[in-house]
């Protein structure tokens, strides 16, 4: 029904897409945080409470903005990007992007107020500040991430729109679920369900033994 | 870590962009119900070794499929709504309206059939018994070509059961597998085109219970964009694509094609195709 090698195709562009997204995420989302949470500016409430809402951004509807935005007929159409991986991986990394920025600004609030005081007494400047906050931040960033990648793995609404689900191109995990099961191959879903599964628990479980030897480090 | 992450990152966004130029390849607008049955997975290799051309399907609603082309996001539409395809060519979005082929719309339902549409005379009757007998129906509801289809044979019966909201018509608003897994979970009656309904698998207690009536008749055709209104588009791809299909060659190739020792689509591309087999 599903030969191994396309299976295999499927996988790795799944692991792509979302990988890729959520390192440029992680790339924006990861200062944006920090800046929320040590810096005072002026609208710095609205951003917060902006980025916080955009968690539950629907995938559907970042599907569509990227679809007008890239469409040949749009603004961006000249880049001829619709219906491309990096169509799908633009549109994973604004949805990610929120997630992981509000998670690290949780995080930097909560390193600030512990090591403000230590960081003030040695006159530490802003960068020194903002780099010693990420070094010790390091293990729970971790989290944010993987939430970032639970999101970007798991999503279909937006890559069905900016991939269309092309075979040998744009079809991913969720794609290809949603079509076996529109083609009422149930059991073959059901089965691709479980892979994806599997999929999620090993990367979280390498990133947890990564973590738990980060943290036996830093503590030895 | 994060620095050096940055240029590959970049290197692996742009990779695609290069890619694209120049490749012999086009963007097909075409249906579900062409997708799900794996005609294309049957027929995209066969003219891939004559042609070299590589197609890539995005397979939507027929209304979807030609607001996408009217977008210029596709080179050819492959689609089953005759007056939705002659109407994108006379708004000069596409060229010559082509047809490929054919095979028929079946009305399905619960096995036991409450509205008792097998003795029905035809679709017309079918319908009415259903409206009737107040059975559930599940209605596409995308304005793809089988549920343009669905709406027309409604009209013919005199009904219009979307209009008058009512409870036993519902609207799935997704493709047609996916309103097939529907009908089976709630042993409704529904419009389905043969091929998809051949290959779907979860059939759950759903038989065919009226066909052959000569107004379910499902003609496939295909255009190509028209190169003025969209400049960037693949026009010799488009070409390429079209020429191989309406030929001798393409033509044996939809017939051969079978799923569970049935043919799902019969070419006539042109109305007597000598040797066919269709």
């Amino acid at each position: 029904m599903l030969p191994g090698s396309q299976l295999m195709e499927i996988v790795a562009l799944s692991l792509k897409v979302s990988v890729t997204a959520v390192l440029l995420a992680a790339l924006i989302g990861i200062p944006l945080g920090a800046l929320l949470a040590i810096r005072r500016f002026p609208g710095r409430t609205t951003l917060t409470v902006l980025v916080n809402a955009l968690m539950g951004l629907p995938p559907v509807v970042v599907g569509l903005g990227l679809y007008l935005l890239l469409s040949r007929s749009g603004p961006l159409g000249v880049l001829q990007l619709l219906y491309t991986p990096t169509a799908m991986i633009i549109a994973q990394t604004i949805l990610v992007t929120p997630v992981i920025a509000s998670f690290s600004q949780q995080i930097f609030s909560d390193l600030h107020h512990e090591y403000d005081e230590m960081l003030r007494a040695m006159r530490a400047s802003r960068w020194q500040t903002v780099l010693t906050l990420i070094h010790e931040a390091r293990h729970a960033l971790i989290t944010a991430i993987l939430a970032g990648l639970g999101r970007a793995l798991s999503e279909i609404g937006a890559v069905m729109i900016v991939g269309g689900n092309i075979n040998h191109a744009t079809r991913v995990m969720t794609t290809a679920i949603a079509l076996e099961t529109s083609k009422g191959n149930l059991r073959l879903a059901v089965s691709l369900g479980l892979i994806l599964l599997a999929l999620s628990f090993a990367i979280n479980l390498a990133l947890h033994f990564l973590r738990s030897r980060l943290e036996r480090a830093a503590h030895a | 870590m994060r620095l050096p992450a940055l240029p590959a990152v970049l290197f692996v966004l742009l990779l695609p962009l290069a890619a694209l130029a120049g490749k012999n390849e086009i963007i097909l607008q075409s249906t579900t119900s062409t997708q799900n049955s794996g005609l294309y997975e049957y027929l995209l290799p066969l003219l891939e070794r004559d042609t070299g051309l590589r197609v890539k399907v995005v397979a939507v609603g027929t209304g979807q499929a030609l607001k996408n082309a009217r977008n210029c996001d596709g080179d050819v539409v492959l689609v089953h709504a005759r007056d939705a395809e002659e109407k994108f060519v006379a708004d000069e979005y596409g060229l010559k309206r082509n047809d490929v082929m054919y095979n028929d719309f079946i009305l399905i339902g619960p096995e036991d059939d409450p509205a008792g549409v097998r003795e029905a005379r035809d679709i017309t009757e079918a319908l009415q018994r259903i409206a009737a007998a107040r059975a559930p129906f599940a209605s596409r509801g995308d304005d793809s070509g089988t549920h343009r289809k669905e709406l027309r044979l409604w009209k013919a019966a005199g009904l219009d059961p979307g209009a008058a909201r009512e409870g036993w018509y519902r609207e799935t608003g997704s493709g047609m597998g996916a309103t097939l897994n529907i009908a089976a979970g709630m042993g409704a009656y529904a419009l389905t085109d043969r091929a998809t309904w051949i290959s779907f698998a979860n059939r759950e207690g759903l038989a065919i219970l009226h066909e052959g009536d000569p107004a379910l008749f499902n003609q496939y055709g295909v255009i190509a964009v028209n190169p003025a209104h969209c400049p960037g588009m693949n026009i010799k791809g488009a070409e390429t694509f079209i020429t191989w299909l309406l030929s001798d060659k393409g033509q044996k190739a939809i017939a051969s094609y079978r799923l569970k020792g049935q043919q799902l689509f019969f070419p006539n591309a042109h109305p007597v195709l000598p040797g066919n087999g269709g």
